[in-house]
């Protein structure tokens, strides 16, 4: 793993003094032991900051809109992006909706383990306060004041990562790491399964009682990549589909609209649970769509700069199974 | 008590299904008068937001209606649109909206009895499951959960 890291230093720092990128975005560890935060570098000596292990979680793809030199910023000529298997597809998705220009964003791919869930590690310690972590390649380990505590990675993988297909990048420009092209087998999600397989009123009362929870800080929103419109319909008010309430239909409504605009898009990174202050379950309710289209068009998103979005095309022999004929 | 009768919002496109519906009427077929017809341009005009709105705004059900494949005006906005509803359906279900309470359908210009046959059809499955009862938006029927 520290291995990786010098490599990522190394290489960033000669994208820094190459003037290749003018700006380089990764993670650099965060104000507390299990947190690594974004990263900003414009200079070459500002690398070393940079970090590379099991707890970078945050999708970086979610600032190239915002940054882009196309979208009135004309800052930055290129901007260089450490990205994981997910986050390539991100930004691959990014260009395809031309949110970003492919030649104006350099993507440093590195070879994902899987990230760990640190919510599951703070579980785990049961509130002790832990003053550091080391890795190795199968475990980390935590130190608190008198002890350190052992846990085997896998057990600890955000969900999204245990079930992830694509953990090497695709789309790069550069590689960190042993690449390792071949995809896992895509599978449908064993949690969709078993919830589709509940009965009506009580998938309902699940959704209900989870979106409860929803303070509509529109985090999930803020941290997605795909969500790059200007104006949000959360927020838009002609028409205003949302009302200013804390009224759970509302709150339905907007995570309903939200869902629905990633079908075809989401690439199951998981950010969006991650954003979560109240931990609700949005992946349950994201993952169905994401394996709906997965298994009606045979289509999986990020995958190629090529093929058409799934909705942005169609064929005549599509199936219309769920269409209403007369009795 | 009365029975109920529901309250259904039928998004018709002007060229197929809206023409099919115009027919039923100078065919003076009887059918069931519980749809309220809203006239768009294309079935493809459909934004998943407008369906998932009036059920919040209290009504029963959701007919959309279109050209048949291939006969589209626009010549492919119902296929696109065909792909939407397809997701759009998928994911109401899952999260427990009864499938029957929106439905999408096919009906051309020249097909009166078949519009009035599909919308008996829409009817009386809505009828069967009884008004919405969650998710609205005036608060019959959805508790707020603690």
């Amino acid at each position: 793993m520290n291995s990786m890291q010098d490599e990522l230093i190394k290489t960033v720092a000669k994208l820094l003094k190459d003037h290749t990128v003018d700006l380089f975005i990764g993670y650099e560890q965060g104000t507390l032991p299990l947190q690594t935060s974004p990263c900003f570098l414009t200079a070459e000596e500002d690398a070393k900051r940079l970090v590379w292990n099991s707890l970078c979680a945050n999708n970086l793809a979610v600032y190239l809109p915002r940054l882009m030199p196309d979208r009135s910023n004309a800052r930055y000529k290129r901007i260089g992006v450490l990205c994981k298997g997910c986050d390539s597809r991100s930004v691959a998705g990014l260009i395809k909706e031309k949110q970003v220009a492919r030649d104006r964003v350099f993507v440093l791919g590195i070879a994902c383990p899987g990230i760990v869930d640190k919510k599951k590690i703070a579980g785990l310690m049961k509130g002790t306060e832990i003053d550091g972590v080391e890795e190795t390649a199968d475990e980390i380990i935590v130190n608190t004041r008198d002890s350190s505590r052992c846990f085997k990675k896998k057990e600890l993988l955000y969900e999204c990562c245990a079930d992830c297909t694509h953990p090497s990048p695709l789309l790069h420009d550069a590689f960190i790491g042993k690449e390792n092209a071949a995809p896992r087998a895509p599978q449908a999600d064993a949690r969709v399964r078993e919830f589709s397989s509940k009965e009506r009123a009580g998938r309902w009362k699940v959704f209900e009682a989870e979106l409860s929870r929803c303070i509509r800080c529109y985090a999930c929103r803020n941290a997605c990549p795909n969500c790059y419109c200007r104006e949000c319909f959360a927020e838009e008010t002609k028409p205003a589909w949302i009302g200013v309430t804390d009224d759970l239909s509302d709150i339905m409504f907007y995570h309903m609209g939200r869902i629905l605009h990633q079908a075809g898009r989401c690439v199951d990174c998981g950010a969006c649970v991650r954003a979560c202050p109240m931990d609700i379950d949005l992946r349950l309710f994201t993952r169905v769509l994401v394996d709906e289209v997965q298994e009606r068009f045979g289509y999986e998103p990020g995958l190629s700069l090529e093929e058409s979005a799934p909705l942005a095309t169609y064929r005549a022999e599509d199936k219309q199974e769920f269409m209403t004929e007369p009795e | 008590m009365t029975a109920f009768e529901p309250k259904i919002v039928a998004f018709l496109c002007n060229w197929c299904s809206y023409a099919g519906a115009d027919l039923a009427g100078v065919s003076r077929i009887q059918y069931a008068p519980n749809i309220r017809i809203i006239r768009v341009p294309c079935s493809g005009r459909i934004n998943p937001f407008y369906i998932i709105k009036a059920l919040q705004n209290g009504v029963d059900g959701v007919l959309v209606s279109g050209c048949h494949p291939g006969d589209c005006h626009y010549l492919s906005g119902n296929f696109f649109a065909r792909r939407r509803f397809a997701l759009v359906k998928r994911f109401l279900e899952y999260v427990g909206i009864e499938p029957e309470r929106v439905q999408f359908s096919w009906v051309s210009a020249a097909e009166g009895p078949r519009f009035a046959q599909i919308i008996e059809r829409v009817t009386s499955d809505i009828k069967r499951l009884g008004p919405l009862a969650y998710f609205r938006k005036d608060g019959a029927g959805t508790e707020k959960v603690k």
